[in-house]
């Protein structure tokens, strides 16, 4: 099972490397967007597929994220991509440390309303105070360079960027899920408890999960910045954190592929569902289509999109395919 | 044929679907037709309005014989769903897509920002039938962005004015707080305190919250000779009925932007007789023009016209001058614009030109509520144009 | 702010709170006593106040009554409709996790909000309430308080006892109790797990239902109401501690107080206050206010 999981995100990158050749434009802006919003979800999953800890305020980190980047670009020239791009992941890392070290004495719901309070505390600074520029929102005077290099304000650039940006989070994700670091992350989202009687402290770990999710939250915010040009306080508002929660879950929590599959297939659906072509009048009403599809996704498969090859394969081969799956299949987290 | 293999056929269907749908624009390439981006909220909140201003954009339309320029009209529609974070995405949708020729929207101030600035890039005409930030004729002004509503501050401006005429010097202002409350205050504040009265308290609650009750207390505890106040859609229901219900309506003279009281009568009852609203277009004009407006509206929709279903059908007519001027080429942006930048609009509100910044010049008249009408009493402000401020053009 | 104004923002915040709790106790009943979290709660609230709106007519047409006449109508309805939703759909939930049940009700709100575009269109509109209690009480020399707004209140304050009541001195509240504690093993006792979710559920719907066509008067009808009303229900439960009737009232009124003397102390903040009152109870103590019971 391992080689084909491989296979399939080796194969998902290739695509994606070559898509700019074959679509147009607004192809290449769509799968832009989708990969901005997959760097997102891969922050969330780390918190919520890998260490069990379900946040419902990561709008606040990329939406600090992208506010920085409008923010702290000066008015006269293009920024420098090289303290820009580290300046705004910091930032969202750095909100991301005091919501964390506040909100990890509860737990459960309580843990999930917390981080959700926190959110809304940075969407009203946004919205109510000078310092987010309006309730409309503020341009992006220039996009930001890499000396001569790059030029993020050329689409082309921007995909490409991107996706070498989604493939270093995806890297870096995998192989901190396999280092001893990610192991305790694994051991506290399957028993924290036993953990701690073990001798074991899982506060730091824990924090440090939720920094490094919110600083790659904040590495997607600054993205999305960059790629539209205006920000708004509506990319902190709950709305956006659901969003994001009901891509990894469609996907699939607990592996790093369901986030990226999630994304995909959250903006494609909407896409679909949206699509006059299809649809014609009936397209304005295409919250119906989206939500049945929603519910028929949680109806028949139980573990998201991406046990849909386990589940085929075991009712194929006659073997029942429960809820939770197999304990190996846990335990071999990707 | 077993559950898991259709589950995986219809998976694969669905994805090469997905797929074949992302690079398909909405309609098939062959005449030259003039395809219309329409960006406008088709679910949420605003969604009624969004209706209106498709309906009276294409009312013109129809009335054209369906063609503007000599060109035939298509259409192509995306929901915006007032989401200013979906709103670039929504707008390059229309243009490199689907490769729209104009884009008219939106009813959302953010998501018209979004608009505004793909507009100043790729240069797409854009005409706005409503959303009324100051910006978007503002610093956001450009010679290919028009509007064919207002800006958040006429309206409060044409009002403050009454207000200062009828003779109130302590006025208490209430709104949400978010940039058309602002602005629309903004615009009263400029104009009552020019002629000589105070604003001694300005109230504010955050979007979208709708418990008034604290600053209903407060207003009475003020005692000020009137309030102004802007809300829209829900909100505006429920704060006329809860200013009467605290009986501050028969104490306390209430005034307001005309969206407190427009596609709102119905829903508000007997508690909004008697307010003086300032909007842009009333319900009783009885002029020729209107009236045959209203009667085709009521005939082609079985409803009755707002003042959104006025500004879509504006925003066609602004379309077609500029269309008829560049006979049909819609290349000749600077031919398109000066045209409609000269013109004057033969609207059903009465007869208007544009600003500098594009931003219509118009009468705004004060109505009062009546018989589930917003009558016309008088013309508040004569061709009221919005200072443009921040416009470099 | 003189005292009879203080006095006056204490009945408004009082009045507010109780609202709350009215909306708010379906979901304290569902989330708290069954686990399931149910992000639909605040379509079932709008669904509410949109058959208050839609009812009325046929109600007056087909039976000649008013107000309670739809009232009752709509309770039964809506004791229906969370039968049906039971049976269908949440009864798969509760062996799924939190999460599941996350995505399952967002895909319902968004099913829901558009039935209600195709059924009942996107307009905004309004409910009035009976005759007899469209009245108002003069409060000082400008002021006047009305009628309803104190049969609102009421009737949350009988709503919470009759819910107290229940849960505490009924066999059925004690069976309730013990089946989310424990299903397994109330099951093996002989009580009928299912038909007791399925009642429990049905209950939840109908407050919910109940506090939409109730409150409709006063909060008027559109669309995306049941989205803002979401939130601050989630906040209420939380933060009177999930599964305590006692929690979410005291909640509901801690909200109000905060909300009314916010929007007229701090109006700069007004709209974070809430906020930040949960995180810093939720940081007091992390379990909420009261334990579940």
């Amino acid at each position: 099972m391992k080689s084909s999981k491989f296979l399939f995100v080796v194969a998902a990158f290739l695509v994606l490397a070559v898509w700019p050749l074959m679509a147009g434009q607004y192809g290449v802006d769509l799968v832009a967007k989708i990969m901005v919003f997959a760097i997102f979800a891969l922050s969330l999953e780390l918190l919520v597929g890998s260490t069990g800890l379900v946040c419902f305020g990561q709008a606040a980190f990329f939406g600090i994220g992208a506010y920085a980047t409008v923010l702290l670009t000066p008015q006269d020239g293009a920024p420098s991509l090289l303290w820009l791009l580290p300046a705004c992941v910091l930032l969202a890392a750095l909100y991301a440390l005091v919501v964390g070290a506040l909100s990890l004495r509860t737990k459960g719901v309580y843990f999930i309303m917390v981080t959700l309070a926190f959110a809304q505390m940075a969407y009203y600074v946004v919205h109510d105070t000078p310092l987010g520029g309006g309730t409309d929102g503020i341009y992006l005077t220039s996009k930001p360079v890499l000396g001569t290099l790059l030029d993020l304000d050329k689409p082309q650039a921007f995909y490409g960027f991107t996706l070498a940006c989604l493939a270093g989070v995806f890297v870096f994700l995998t192989l901190l899920l396999r280092s001893r670091f990610g192991r305790a992350l694994a051991g506290i989202r399957v028993n924290e408890q036993r953990m701690r009687a073990t001798g074991f402290s899982t506060y730091p770990y824990k924090l440090a999960a939720f920094v490094i999710s919110g600083g790659i939250a904040g590495l997607a915010g600054f993205l999305f910045a960059v790629k539209d040009g205006f920000v708004n306080p509506e990319l902190i508002s709950w709305h956006l954190s659901g969003e994001v929660l009901i891509m990894i879950i469609l996907g699939g929590l607990g592996h790093l592929r369901g986030a990226l599959i999630g994304a995909f297939a959250f903006a494609l659906l909407q896409e679909f569902f949206k699509s006059e072509a299809i649809f014609g009048e009936f397209a304005k009403h295409w919250h119906l289509g989206l939500g049945l599809s929603i519910i028929a996704c949680v109806a028949l498969l139980p573990r998201g999109l991406v046990g849909v090859p386990g589940q085929v394969a075991a009712r194929l081969s006659g073997r029942p395919s429960g809820a939770r799956g197999t304990a190996a299949e846990e335990a071999s987290n990707e | 044929m077993s559950p898991s293999r259709r589950t995986l056929i219809s998976t694969a269907v669905a994805a090469l679907t997905l797929s074949a749908v992302v690079i398909l624009p909405a309609q098939a390439q062959g005449l030259p037709k003039l395809k219309v981006g329409l960006m406008l909220p088709y679910t949420g909140t605003y969604a009624a309005l969004g209706n209106a201003i498709e309906n009276g954009f294409r009312l013109h339309v129809t009335e054209q014989g369906g063609k503007l320029g000599g060109r035939e009209v298509e259409y192509v529609k995306v929901d915006d769903e007032s989401d200013p974070s979906k709103a670039t995405d929504n707008v390059n949708k229309l243009v490199k897509r689907d490769n729209v020729d104009v884009l008219i929207g939106s009813v959302h101030s953010g998501v018209a920002m979004a608009m505004a600035k793909v507009a100043r890039d790729t240069g797409t005409i854009l005409i706005v039938p409503n959303a009324g930030a100051d910006a978007v004729t503002g610093p956001m002004c450009a010679p290919n962005i028009f509007r064919s509503s207002f800006s958040n501050w006429q309206p409060g401006y044409a009002m403050g004015e009454v207000v200062a005429k009828k003779g109130h010097k302590k006025v208490v202002t209430i709104t949400w707080k978010y940039a058309a409350g602002d602005e629309s205050v903004k615009g009263f504040k400029e104009s009552f305190e020019k002629g000589g009265g105070t604003v001694v308290k300005e109230l504010s609650l955050p979007f979208p919250n709708v418990e008034f009750q604290a600053l209903l207390t407060e207003i009475a505890a003020a005692k000020p000779d009137a309030v102004y106040t802007f809300f829209a859609g829900g909100g505006a229901v429920k704060f006329v009925k809860d200013y009467a219900a605290a009986g501050l309506k028969k104490s306390i003279p209430l005034y307001a932007s005309g969206f407190l009281t427009d596609g709102t009568l119905d829903a508000q009852g007997a508690d909004a007789n008697g307010l003086f609203t300032a909007l842009h277009y009333a319900d009783s004009l009885n002029t020729p023009r209107d009236n045959a407006f209203r009667l085709a509206y009521a005939k082609t929709y079985k409803l009755q016209p707002d003042v959104y279903a006025v500004q879509g059908y504006d925003a066609a007519q602004m379309l077609g001058i500029g269309m008829a001027a560049v006979k049909g080429d819609i290349s000749k942006k600077s031919e398109f614009s000066a045209a409609v930048e000269k013109a004057k609009i033969d609207s059903p509100r009465g007869a208007f030109t544009l600003s500098k910044s594009h931003n219509p010049v118009q009468d705004f008249y004060l109505r009062q509520v009546g018989d589930k009408e917003n009558k016309l009493v008088s013309i508040a402000s004569k061709a009221l144009a919005d200072p443009a401020r921040g416009c470099k053009m | 702010m003189d005292f009879t104004t203080f006095l006056i923002q204490c009945l408004n915040a009082l009045q507010y709170g109780l609202l709350l709790f009215l909306v708010a106790s379906g979901l304290t009943l569902i989330f708290g006593i069954m686990g399931v979290i149910n992000l639909a709660h605040g379509s079932f609230y709008m669904i509410g106040a949109y058959m208050a709106y839609a009812l009325a007519p046929i109600v007056g047409s087909t039976f000649g009554g008013g107000f309670f006449a739809t009232l009752v109508v709509g309770l039964v309805l809506a004791v229906l409709l969370g039968y049906v939703l039971e049976w269908a759909f949440f009864s798969f939930l509760y062996e799924r996790d939190h999460l599941q049940q996350v995505l399952m009700t967002y895909g319902l709100i968004l099913v829901f909000e558009e039935l209600r575009s195709l059924l009942v269109g996107d307009d905004v509109h309004g409910v009035q309430p009976p005759d007899f209690l469209s009245g108002t009480l003069p409060l000082g020399e400008l002021m006047t308080y009305p009628v309803y707004r104190l049969f609102m209140s009421g009737v949350c304050l009988v709503l919470a006892l009759a819910m107290y009541f229940v849960f505490t001195r009924t066999r059925l509240g004690m069976m309730i109790r013990a089946g989310s504690t424990n299903r397994e093993m109330v099951q093996s006792l002989g009580i009928d797990i299912k038909f007791l979710y399925r009642v429990v559920f049905a209950a939840g719907v109908a407050i919910a239902v109940f506090a939409g066509m109730i409150a409709a008067p006063v909060s008027s009808v559109y669309p995306g109401m049941g989205n803002t009303v979401l939130i601050i229900c989630f906040v209420v439960v939380v933060i009177g501690g999930i599964g305590s009737i006692r929690g979410a009232l005291l909640a509901a009124l801690l909200i109000g107080v905060v909300d009314t003397f916010g929007k007229v102390l701090l109006p700069q903040a007004s709209g974070v206050l809430v906020y930040v009152l949960m995180a810093l109870i939720l940081l007091w103590k992390p379990d909420g206010l009261f334990k579940a019971g």
